[in-house]
């Protein structure tokens, strides 16, 4: 039982990491229908400027999460307007094709600036570095940290889409595009937001599982942001809560089959996990089936 | 089988003949040598890879990021078989065996995963090729992470080249045949195929296997030629190699994709040594591509004798068309 209950606490916080990857994929779906790639790379991106931070210009660990998410803000909308802007209206397939050539000239670009070595994240001193035995579990700080902050991020993003103007308009454009544009929204701004606000939880998911895992290297975001796309593909894609739902799902199972089962099966498992959705419920756990129109 | 002795077969075969014993000659002469050779034999295993790919993707319209995982399937099978049994007739076993692995997994994944489209598509197809990385990574005939070694080199330029040239005239002759027609349908317009009475996900399934079948026979030749396999070679990068052939050539275009597959050989021969270098010209070539040319270098045109044929005597071949 105790075991089980440790399970579940690891679980939980390797969750909270998939979830606010998740968000980003299901709101950029959402809204243009494509599977953004690159994401998993601004994510990768965020954990090596938190490093930079940490390392090179000895700040604490909430600067250097604010500094992370802000950077990988203005690299996700960089992306956005040069690279998937000007196929506004390409196939789906041409758009992909994109996405995965921005992704590897992230990850690659990288490597060749930071070379392919894993580097160690500074120790976290202080507040961070403690754990706490709770009737025989144990809790690192770390974790504690993890999980307040996907929750204060992910509070602060429902306010935005629910309440704010922006929030309105994005919620316009991913249910109809020319409808949204005709009402005087702008479309091309509020796809711009969305890639911001997603790339952010990136950067701050980056920063957070550097000092959970304590490990960085270029091709770090490869697995994580597969897994990442598979709990929003679970949750129903493009939609806000089912993607935390589908994070926290991965990452329970991800930890339950390593703790219980073989841990060099995990991938295969969340992975065949996908496939299963797929073809029971393609529309995922929250999402409505719709209607094919000619 | 009169189609055989028309013109045109006959002028294709004998141009065929020839490129195989001009390059034959110069194995012979000394003058291609072992590094050369080796390749050669990344060309005509690339040209297999994408033209197959270029079936499903280009042809048929169906996205897939797996092809490497089919690629391994029949690499090991291949692999296995002829280790316990290295005679030439152990090696063709294994190989179409491979293939034949290949096809009916890529039926079994095919048939419920065919009905999702486009990206969703290209996510299982990739969550596919990680299950079977994986399984590979973990079997004990496969020797794991540590991968197999001493795999008896049975293939050389010639089982390349028959093999190399068996694939694409297939694949040709089906994109011809009224089956390959229902396929490009498909690709079209998926609904207005089906509505004109073509049985889209038997289609997708037929071209789905064909390509997982000679992704294997492509996977035979390499762990035949290369000699030693691990799972880590067959992971998602080598899945976008091929699609990055693939595009660059033309979706829809098989002298464009035998165009790419050589040109690609070429250029990463020369960038050997820096790899991180080659990917980041892959990356950006796929970027730019697809803002500039989405159709790459070919479109969905052909390359045929036609166009000799038009340099020389161009109202001649306008009269034999109309």
């Amino acid at each position: 039982m105790e075991n089980f209950l440790q399970q579940v606490i690891n679980g939980i916080s390797l969750g909270s990491i998939y979830a606010l990857i998740a968000l980003g994929y299901t709101m950029v779906y959402g809204i243009i229908k494509l599977i953004n790639f690159a994401h998993c790379d601004v994510y990768m991106l965020g954990a090596y400027i938190g490093y930079f931070c940490m390392t090179s210009l000895k700040l604490g660990f909430f600067p250097s999460m604010v500094i992370a998410m802000l950077v990988c803000t203005v690299i996700g909308v960089l992306i956005e307007k040069i690279a998937y802007k000007p196929l506004r209206n390409a196939t789906r397939i041409a758009v992909l094709i994109t996405a995965i050539g921005v992704s590897l000239f992230i990850e690659y670009g990288t490597m060749f600036f930071v070379k392919a070595n894993v580097r160690a994240y500074p120790e976290m001193t202080g507040f961070l570095a403690k754990s706490f035995a709770v009737g025989g579990l144990k809790i690192t700080a770390q974790q504690i940290l993890i999980v307040i902050s996907t929750i204060i991020l992910m509070a602060m993003l429902q306010f935005i889409v629910k309440k704010t103007k922006v929030g309105k308009a994005m919620r316009a454009v991913s249910l109809d595009k020319d409808a949204a544009e005709l009402m005087g929204i702008n479309v091309n701004s509020t796809i711009s937001f969305t890639f911001a606000i997603g790339s952010a939880l990136a950067g701050a998911a980056g920063v957070l599982v550097g000092i959970y895992y304590n490990s960085i290297d270029p091709l770090m975001g490869v697995i994580p942001g597969l897994k990442a796309f598979v709990a929003a593909v679970f949750g129903g894609i493009g939609i806000i809560p089912g993607a935390m739902i589908g994070g926290y799902f991965i990452g329970t199972v991800e930890v339950f089959v390593s703790g219980y089962g073989n841990s060099l099966y995990k991938d295969a498992v969340v992975f065949a996990i996908l496939i299963l959705i797929l073809i029971v419920k393609p529309a995922g756990l929250l999402g409505k089936n719709t209607k094919e129109k000619v | 089988m009169k189609n055989i002795f028309k013109h045109s077969a006959l002028q294709k075969f004998i141009m065929i003949l020839i490129t195989y014993a001009a390059i034959q000659g110069l194995i012979s002469a000394g003058i291609i040598d072992d590094y050369l050779q080796a390749t050669l034999a990344t060309i005509c295993i690339n040209i297999v890879l994408a033209v197959s790919l270029n079936l499903i993707t280009g042809f048929t319209g169906q996205f897939s990021l797996g092809h490497a995982g089919f690629m391994s399937i029949g690499a090991y099978v291949c692999a296995i078989i002829t280790i316990n049994n290295p005679t030439a007739v152990g090696f063709i076993m294994g190989i179409i065996a491979g293939a034949i692995a290949a096809a009916l997994i890529g039926a079994v994944v095919g048939l419920p995963t065919l009905r999702l489209r486009g990206d969703y598509l290209a996510i299982a197809t990739l969550g596919m090729a990680e299950i079977i990385k994986i399984v590979f990574l973990n079997l004990e005939i496969t020797n794991g992470a540590a991968g197999l070694q001493g795999i008896p080199q049975f293939v050389n330029w010639t089982w390349m080249f028959v093999f190399t040239v068996a694939t694409v005239l297939i694949i040709t002759n089906f994109l011809k045949s009224s089956h390959g027609r229902a396929c490009i349908s498909i690709r079209e317009d998926e609904i207005a195929a089906e509505s004109m009475g073509i049985n889209t996900t038997k289609y997708k399934v037929i071209s789905f296997t064909l390509g997982a079948f000679f992704a294997g026979i492509a996977g035979g030749l390499y762990a035949s030629f290369f000699f030693f396999l691990k799972p880590d070679l067959f992971g998602f990068l080598k899945s976008v190699d091929v699609l990055v052939i693939v595009v660059l050539g033309g979706l829809g275009s098989i002298s464009g994709s035998i165009i790419a597959a050589v040109l690609l050989a070429v250029i990463s021969m020369f960038l050997q040594s820096f790899s991180e270098v080659r990917m980041i010209i892959y990356a950006l070539l796929l970027i730019i591509l697809m803002l500039f040319r989405p159709q790459g270098l070919m479109g969905s045109k052909e390359i045929s004798l036609s166009v000799f044929k038009k340099l020389g005597l161009k109202s001649k071949t306008r009269k034999e068309e109309s």
